[in-house]
């Protein structure tokens, strides 16, 4: 079983749900990143999101555009972000790595190269925001070969007939998008999502995380109740962020957000 | 209008580049691919409304009342058919092939623009939307969506790049006058791009009653298909005033590429006639040599930005580098993916003009006609400049008018070091 299967299992057997993580690699400076995903580790986080800095970050909110610029401000590259996710791997074989960005950053580099190069570095899935099925055949092949999950994300607009398509080419988990909006945004519908999510339930045995607006124990907690995942973003770029004057301080910042967050989902 | 038959008789020539010639011509394909270019690469939470939207423009292009609506839209509210105008003192000054004006400046709202809008209003009015978002740049595409959400009562809000608000103030004040909200982008460039990127993320929040009229012939499909058949009459008209005037087809077409909705509506409707030979005109800046400049066909390499894959300006890593020219309204990285198509398919030729040279082209066309351009659109007279005295006198060039210059008036002083 993959890293990725074994992380969703794990806690689903415990009866509990899978806390999943969002950091923009490089963000605030690139000596902070494999201290904040161990610091993640530690604090119970199963799998961690990595973010690849990109210029042109369209489906993000304020605080993740803000954390892409603070890591573009390094001349972040992707080769950068896979040494991170090599670096982290020394120490860490346990937590689940998914790279999440923009299909230009891919494209840049290559789908084949890309896949090789995010295999070595233990890369355990890739989200592509802006990256449809009906366009991902190459990259989705390329990296099957290489036993990486390429995620695809559904949404409130998804029709069943469209979401049936895109489950069929859907592996490692469904990313749900809570809410018709950018990445933190404060609309989240908590029902809506729970009957949502109990009608994919029914399409796919892969487990699903719910992410997009969730942004602190109550609102993780309430998800946790029906969803396989929780995902968590905005608000840790947020606090990040605020800490890039002092990035020594981050790590025990970002542990104690995510132990909270934690100790709320497995209350539910 | 093309997309009808594009989409309805697929058949016709696959979408590789394998075409035996252009009058197999029929392009994009059902899934908005021109070649390898085009597509929809969008967050998922878009991808209904574009569905949802192609499908009721397909269902429209079909229906004789909204065709009608249309037409008498550009009629009589827009003013069409603009003329196309024999420029004899220039054609005389220069020397060379007889040089004709197709005048979108005198559209309503002074620019080629509003093609589009008209059009994109009507679909958004048959989709039952309420509200109206657009991007621009030089503000000339804001400016003609919030002239249609005005004469619809629909609510208007345009995003615009906080650098293009200062340097086009005059049409942030058109648009306020207009009841638009006209909202300042300061995230990356503070250009147009941001601002596609700003008005993406209102859309994927707002999009139960929002349409978003994407202003140039980019975008997700089927944005670039629609945009470019709104924009054809101008092709068609030219077609049909070049017959009527000299009986013989144009030799030359020419028009500014930014995003290129100006120069695909002209281009559109001859890309069969393969003697017509067709030229876009990107924005040179500083020159390609400094790398400051917004020419992704001339220097630029294939990628995926805001929803299609085309030429854009990025560097090795994917990241879209910072764009510059003189005008607003071509400072954009990337461009329309047909454009990028007939590129390669050598169909259409895509060259660049400085920023110094297009501003010579003001000032020239200004004093020898009386028609003041627009900075977008003196890139394209610039190219007549260098190149209608080398040909022959019984050759025809058509340049786009694609815009008035009255917007400009105060960048051109600036630049000539005078004080208004």
């Amino acid at each position: 079983m993959s890293r990725l299967a074994t992380r969703f299992a794990e806690r689903r057997d415990s009866g509990s749900s899978t806390l999943v993580t969002y950091l923009v690699a490089g963000d605030p400076a690139p000596s902070v990143t494999v201290a904040a995903m161990k610091a993640l580790a530690s604090a119970g986080v199963d799998v961690i999101e990595l973010g690849i800095p990109f210029s042109d970050p369209e489906a993000e909110g304020p605080d993740i555009q803000a954390g892409c610029e603070r890591a573009l401000a390094h001349r972040v590259r992707l080769r950068d972000v896979l040494d991170m996710v090599a670096t982290f791997r020394q120490s860490d074989t346990r937590t689940a790595v998914v790279l999440m960005g923009y299909l230009n950053s891919v494209e840049a580099m290559g789908s084949e190269r890309f896949a090789e190069a995010a295999s070595e570095a233990g890369v355990d899935g890739v989200i592509l925001v802006n990256l449809p099925p009906e366009e991902a055949g190459p990259l989705r092949s390329a990296l099957q070969q290489r036993g990486i999950d390429l995620v695809f994300l559904l949404a409130p607009t998804t029709t069943d007939a469209r979401a049936k398509r895109v489950l069929e080419q859907a592996s490692g988990f469904v990313y749900y998008v809570s809410l018709k909006g950018t990445t933190g945004a404060g609309n989240l519908d908590v029902d809506s999502v729970r009957e949502r999510v109990a009608s994919l339930r029914s399409m796919t045995p892969l487990p699903i995380a719910v992410g997009f607006g969730i942004r602190d124990g109550a609102s993780a907690r309430r998800v946790a109740q029906f969803a396989d995942g929780v995902v968590v973003g905005s608000v840790l770029v947020r606090g990040m962020g605020e800490l890039a004057a002092t990035p020594e301080a981050i790590p025990a910042a970002v542990e104690a957000l995510a132990r909270e967050l934690r100790e709320a989902m497995d209350a539910a | 209008m093309s997309y009808e038959k594009s989409m309805v008789t697929s058949q016709a020539p696959a979408s590789e580049s394998g075409m035996v010639s252009f009058a197999d011509y029929n392009f994009p394909d059902e899934h908005g691919h021109f070649g390898r270019f085009g597509g929809r690469f969008v967050a998922e939470t878009l991808t209904h409304a574009l569905e949802e939207l192609d499908r009721v423009y397909r269902s429209l292009l079909k229906d004789p009342g909204f065709q009608r609506e249309f037409d008498r839209d550009l009629a009589e509210y827009v003013g069409r058919p603009s003329p196309l105008y024999f420029a004899e003192r220039m054609t005389r000054e220069l020397g060379g092939a007889r040089i004709y004006l197709k005048r979108e400046d005198l559209n309503h709202t002074g620019a080629h623009k509003v093609n589009n809008t008209i059009g994109q209003a009507l679909l958004a009015k048959h989709m039952g939307k309420r509200r109206i978002i657009a991007e621009t740049g030089a503000g000339q595409h804001g400016v003609a969506s919030a002239t249609v959400a005005a004469r619809l009562g629909m609510e208007c809000v345009v995003y615009m790049g906080a650098e293009d608000v200062e340097r086009q103030s005059l049409n942030v004040y058109r648009m306020k006058l207009l009841g638009a909200r006209v909202v300042p982008v300061t995230s990356g460039s503070r250009t147009l791009k941001d601002a596609m990127n700003e008005a993406m993320r209102d859309w994927v929040t707002n999009v139960d009653d929002t349409h978003y009229i994407i202003g140039t012939v980019a975008g997700p499909h089927p944005y670039p298909a629609l945009v470019r058949d709104f924009q054809s009459v101008i092709g068609r008209e030219t077609r049909t005033q070049c017959m009527a005037i000299e009986g013989r087809l144009p030799d030359v077409l020419v028009a500014c590429v930014g995003g290129g909705s100006n120069a695909l509506g002209l281009f559109h409707p001859f890309i069969r006639d393969e003697n017509v030979r067709m030229v876009g005109v990107e924005a040179g800046g500083d020159g390609l040599a400094t790398g400051r400049h917004a020419a992704p066909l001339c220097a630029g390499v294939p990628g995926v930005l805001h929803g299609n894959r085309t030429y854009l300006m990025e560097d090795d890593d994917g990241q879209i580098i910072a764009t510059h020219s003189i005008s607003a309204g071509l400072d954009y990285p990337g461009v329309g993916p047909e454009h990028a198509f007939l590129k390669d398919l050598g169909r259409a030729e895509y060259t660049a003009v400085t920023d110094e040279d297009a501003l010579r082209a003001f000032h020239h066309l200004t004093r020898t006609e009386g028609i003041m351009p627009a900075l977008e659109t003196s890139h394209a007279i610039a190219w007549v400049m260098e190149h209608a005295p080398g040909m022959d006198r019984e050759q025809i060039i058509v340049v786009n008018l694609s815009g008035r210059g009255d917007k400009d008036i105060l960048t051109v002083a600036r630049h000539d070091g005078i004080e208004l």
